[in-house]
């Protein structure tokens, strides 16, 4: 049987998977909580609380501020330090609340059972129910990208969702969060998945892992056909050939059901699909049956010299150098720390900087692994127009934002650009492509936001 | 503690460099090297280490001294590999003096003075060989026979198969073409049925096809350039000589005279060549087109060099015009 | 003979055919231009450089010459021709014009490598606009000068240059015509045009961080802390504060550098005074005239 995969580009970077079977544990608490106010896409979160006041785990801290933000709630239970400001993923300083940590108390309200609660055993949940309590949870992308899930449930009146599909594909490199959690929490996967099937009035749900996770395609595959029996939903696990960028929203809707998502402003839900990562459907299942909000996930601390590479259960707002410092320090030499993966994920400043909601994995580079080779004049061997999952030919792009070719580069579907990185990956010459088209995709996004705000 | 290294996304790097593909490609040619030592001796040995020689000198004093630049380039391979290149496109008794003089043309002209690697619009070894062959045609249109070993200079020449095949059509005589040898000889360059000389690279298909299997396994080139030339040219081959056996057939054509060398590494450079599967499949047919043509009906006996140099000029055009399948471009909206 | 007699009439024939076809085109597929406008070009700098606010000098002319039949030409300057230019153009055109004061790139940031320490190494695109959103920096201050020099690319008069010493961007004060593209080019608007001042000297905050005063001062010894000393000590109400950095409006300030000597981190700077004949304490540090 082929494996089903997308059709244009990829590549094939080293795995890296250091700590794929090594067991979750969940990290010791932190002795202050950063919550910065802009985990996720959208408008930043306003404070509700103030500085003094006592706050429980689950408790609200902030507010979603407009229809695109998200609320966030506290992971700690004692006393707002301050709200200040304090370097975020993005390496700039941006507000934030502080709280210092005493105690683990828990909000009444959350259920810390461990029972499953099936969807067949509560049938009062209306989609709307669902994505009310969604909303008020704060759930956004767990993948990393961070947009608030609720509104992905909501599509808009001119595009029809057929089905639900998760990534549970984690292509980039290093990365085991998802793994692990599909390995420990099958079942509340998959409730999960209906929920967010019921929310989104759709019969199909599709699950695509990659080929490199056998075990848990197995685990997946048996606990689907256990579900069947008792619920209406199809639920399908497709496994995936092991490419990057497979866990692209876009390229994932290529794979698993043949349709290719047309230019922006087109989403995926204008071909029916939406995509959901593994982590947020865990999330969901925590949100909707134990009325738990989104205030831990399950992270990766990994890196070729760490001395103890895991995986942990993390409260959100712990610094990462506790984590660093759980699997042996920063190793000796030069480092680079990433929130993320290799391919996408952000470079740090600081090892002060918290656990948000997207940060799915916390990579450290040392060594050669670390620094960036020098460039050299491109040689035209076009390996980077094979490569580019969007059909784009980066070596052009990378010219004319480098000239400030704006109108050309637009003619030439920069916008499209995912930024996945597999050019720059690819270029014999070590040349900087994506940074070149990242700097050309901002600026022409924002000349056609100009131009659309002026025909206004 | 070190300070962190910061930078933007991606953090990670394949394998591949510059040199890999250099090198790659100079070690593909290594079979066609050795099998042109065991037919022309020391002529070929000595023509192609002048050439490499000469090119990487070349580069190198121009970089230093005219360019003034701190850093050099020689290492990345393009050198070696134009002065091999160069080298097997070239006769094994051509004196050292005009190789000399083709390696300045190729270098100084067809790399440097477009910017070095990256900027030429020609290929530099083309550019070169074209130039001695239009400066020197009595010295580059003579052809040693293989099989004499130790002598350079004054190697007994002979005709080539190219050559008689121009003869059949100029003189419509298609019982010339029974000198030629079998298509298996010239494949596996077994010359020993006579008429079997030629340049320095293009004696043995087979190595040349050895040569292009390791960089497609080294996914150093794709398969379109090549096999679009290949497959024009025996289609348009195969209708001539349907039409009229003076035209020789097309297995004959093209394992004759340089097809294959042209086909699988002069006209697969990569700055001289369109950058999509789309653009390479249509100069590749051009250039098939073109090598017949120039063949069958100009004044040369190879077509091969000028039609890669004419398609050369017309890549920024198709690199314009054939742009790759966008994702999400079949959907309509 | 003949030969040459049939090339001269060949020849001479398709010449004359070719100049009537010319002559015949130039008239009926003219293009109607007000002559003002070539005059208005004439006199403009020739620049082309876009300091206007149009795409080129012909822009600008031709706008001027609107301007002028409407009455008004308000807000339309060359800085490059400056006021002798423009005073000129408004001649040509009968008009009065207002002449602006002249203006500068000013830098606004101190933090050369000695007072702001590096905290991290950038690898990767050097220009500001990629560092910039890569993170802070390589210091601990977000809103301080990047040094990569797109400043230095955008502006086509040669006014700016980065000091290899400081790490910082300088000002040509001869060269620069105060068309703002380096302020355009700069991701953190470090770069402000402010009036050049009597005798070229002016005052202004070398600095835009926007942290509190103790974070700003853990990355950059020159930085503004907000403390306030300043607008305390002005007479003339021209420094404000907002956002935790000082601001001076060179409209209202008269160049008395009081605040000049109170701020506690020479966070402001003085340029083109005369040095004072007392001894080296607390005085504001010169700017050298750079030729």
């Amino acid at each position: 049987m082929n494996i089903k995969t997308f059709r244009i580009g990829g590549i094939h970077p080293e795995e890296n998977k250091l700590t794929h079977e090594v067991a979750t544990e969940a990290a010791p608490l932190p002795q202050q909580a950063i919550f910065p106010l802009s985990q996720h896409i959208g408008a930043p979160a306003r404070p509700i609380v103030q500085k003094g006041d006592k706050v429980k785990v689950g408790t609200i801290l902030a507010e979603a501020s407009s229809f695109v933000s998200a609320p966030i709630h506290s992971s700690v239970s004692g006393t707002v330090a301050k709200i200040d400001t304090a370097i975020d993923a993005t390496g700039y300083r941006k507000p934030a609340i502080i709280i210092d940590v005493e105690g683990d108390d828990w909000e009444e309200s959350i259920d810390r059972s461990k029972t499953l609660e099936t969807l067949s055993a509560h049938p009062e949940l209306t989609p709307e129910e669902i994505v009310e309590r969604i909303k008020k949870a704060g759930i956004t992308g767990m993948g990393g990208a961070g947009f608030p899930t609720f509104i992905k449930l909501c599509p808009p009146p001119t595009a029809k969702a057929e089905c639900v599909i998760i990534n549970a594909v984690e292509c980039e490199p290093y990365i085991t969060a998802d793994y692990r959690l599909m390995m420990e929490k099958s079942d509340e996967i998959i409730v999960g998945l209906e929920l967010l099937m019921k929310a989104a009035k759709v019969t199909k749900g599709y699950i695509g892992i990659e080929t490199n996770k056998p075990k848990a395609i197995a685990l997946l595959s048996k606990k689907v056909s256990e579900f069947r029996s008792q619920s209406p939903y199809q639920i399908e696990v497709v496994p995936l050939k092991q490419r990057y960028p497979q866990g692209g929203e876009k390229q994932l809707v290529d794979a698993v059901i043949r349709r290719q998502v047309p230019a922006p402003p087109a989403i995926p839900v204008n071909v029916g699909a939406i995509v959901q990562n593994v982590g947020t459907a865990y999330a969901v299942y925590e949100a909707v049956m134990k009325r738990k909000p989104l205030f831990e996930r399950y992270t990766t601390v990994t890196g070729k010299r760490l001395q103890k590479p895991g995986n942990y259960l993390v409260r959100m707002g712990t610094p990462m150098q506790l984590l660093i410092d759980l699997c042996g320090g920063m190793p000796d030499g030069e480092n680079k720390l990433l929130a993320g993966g290799p391919m996408m994920g952000k470079a740090l400043t600081s090892t002060e900087v918290p656990i948000c909601k997207g940060t799915n994995s916390v990579t450290i580079l040392s060594g050669d692994e670390a620094r960036r080779k020098e460039p050299q004049p491109c040689i035209r061997c076009a390996k980077c127009v094979g490569v580019c999952p969007m059909g784009l030919e980066p070596y052009l792009l990378a010219k004319l934002s480098a000239f400030k070719q704006w109108e050309s580069a637009e003619q030439e579907d920069i916008v499209s650009c995912i930024e996945c990185g597999s050019c720059q990956f690819t270029c014999p010459a070590h040349r900087p492509l994506l940074d070149n088209i990242r700097q050309g995709k901002q600026t022409v996004m924002g000349i056609i936001r100009n131009r659309n705000t002026k025909k206004q | 503690m070190n300070k962190l290294i910061v930078s933007l996304s991606p953090h990670a790097h394949g394998t591949d460099s510059v040199e890999r593909n250099m090198y790659g490609v100079l070690i593909a040619l290594l079979p066609a090297l050795f099998v042109s030592f065991a037919y022309f001796g020391i002529g070929s040995a000595i023509v192609c280490l002048t050439s490499v020689v000469a090119c990487v000198f070349l580069e190198w004093v121009i970089n230093r001294f005219v360019l003034g630049n701190q850093h050099n380039t020689i290492i990345d391979g393009s050198a070696a590999l134009t002065g091999l290149l160069l080298g097997m496109n070239l006769p094994s008794n051509l004196p050292i003096w005009i190789i000399l003089i083709g390696a300045l043309f190729a270098i100084g002209v067809g790399k440097m003075t477009f910017g070095g690697l990256g900027n030429n619009i020609f290929n530099p070894a083309l550019v070169g060989r074209c130039v001695l062959l239009v400066a020197f045609p009595a010295q580059m249109t003579s052809w040693p026979q293989p099989g004499h070993l130790l002598q350079y200079t004054d190697a007994t020449t002979g005709a080539t198969p190219l050559a008689l095949m121009k003869q059949a059509i100029q003189n419509h005589d298609a019982s010339i073409l029974d000198q030629l040898p079998d298509a298996f000889s010239l494949l596996m360059g077994d010359h020993s049925l006579g008429g079997g000389a030629g340049t320095i690279g293009e004696i043995c298909g087979l190595a040349l096809l050895a040569g292009f299997a390791f960089m497609l396994w080294r996914r150093i080139i794709t398969w379109h350039i090549p096999v679009s030339i290949i497959v024009t040219v025996f289609a348009f081959s195969a209708v001539m000589h349907l039409i009229n056996p003076i035209y020789a057939d097309p297995t004959t054509v093209i394992l004759s005279g340089g097809l294959l060398l042209g086909a699988i590494f002069m006209a697969t450079d990569y700055v001289t060549s369109p950058m999509t599967p789309k653009g390479q499949i249509v100069y590749g047919i051009s250039i098939g087109l073109l090598t017949i043509i120039i063949r069958n009906w100009g004044a040369y006996p190879e077509g091969m060099s000028f039609a890669i140099l004419i398609m050369n000029a017309f890549t920024p055009l198709i690199n314009s015009h054939f742009k790759p399948k966008r994702y999400g471009e079949e959907v309509k909206k | 003979m003949d030969f040459f007699l049939i090339a001269v009439i060949v020849l001479g024939s398709i010449g004359l055919v070719a100049a009537i076809v010319l002559y015949v085109c130039s008239k009926k597929f003219a293009v109607d231009e007000d002559p003002r406008i070539q005059q208005v070009n004439e006199l403009l700098a020739g620049a082309n450089c876009g300091g206007c606010g149009f795409a080129g000098c012909g822009g600008l002319a031709e706008a001027l010459v609107k301007g002028a039949d409407k009455g008004r030409i308000d807000g339309l300057s060359c800085p490059v021709g400056g006021a002798e230019t423009m005073t000129r153009v408004a001649d040509l055109l009968g008009m009065a014009i207002a002449n602006g004061d002249p203006k500068i790139a000013v830098v606004r940031c101190n933090g050369s490598c000695d007072k702001r320490p590096k905290t991290n190494e950038y690898m990767g695109l050097r220009t500001c606009a990629a560092m910039n959103s890569c993170g802070a920096g390589e210091t601990g201050c977000g809103y301080g000068c990047l040094g990569c020099g797109d400043c230095v690319e955008a502006c086509q008069f040669d006014a700016i240059h980065l000091n290899p010493e400081t790490g910082l961007p300088e000002v040509n004060e001869d060269k620069c015509t105060a068309c703002g593209a380096c302020a355009k080019s700069c991701p953190r608007t470090i770069i402000e045009l402010r009036k050049k001042g009597v005798k070229g000297r002016r005052v202004y905050v070398s600095c835009v961080n926007k942290d509190k005063g103790a974070v700003a001062m853990k990355a950059c010894k020159a930085a503004c802390i907000s403390c306030g000393k300043c607008v305390k000590e002005c007479k003339f109400e021209a420094i404000t504060i907002g956002n935790n950095v000082s601001y001076i409006d060179y409209n209202k300030c008269r160049l008395c550098r009081k605040c000049v000597e109170v701020c506690p981190t020479k966070a402001i700077q003085a340029v083109n005074f005369p040095t004072p004949k007392k001894s080296e304490t607390s005085e504001a540090p010169e700017k050298k005239q750079l030729s």
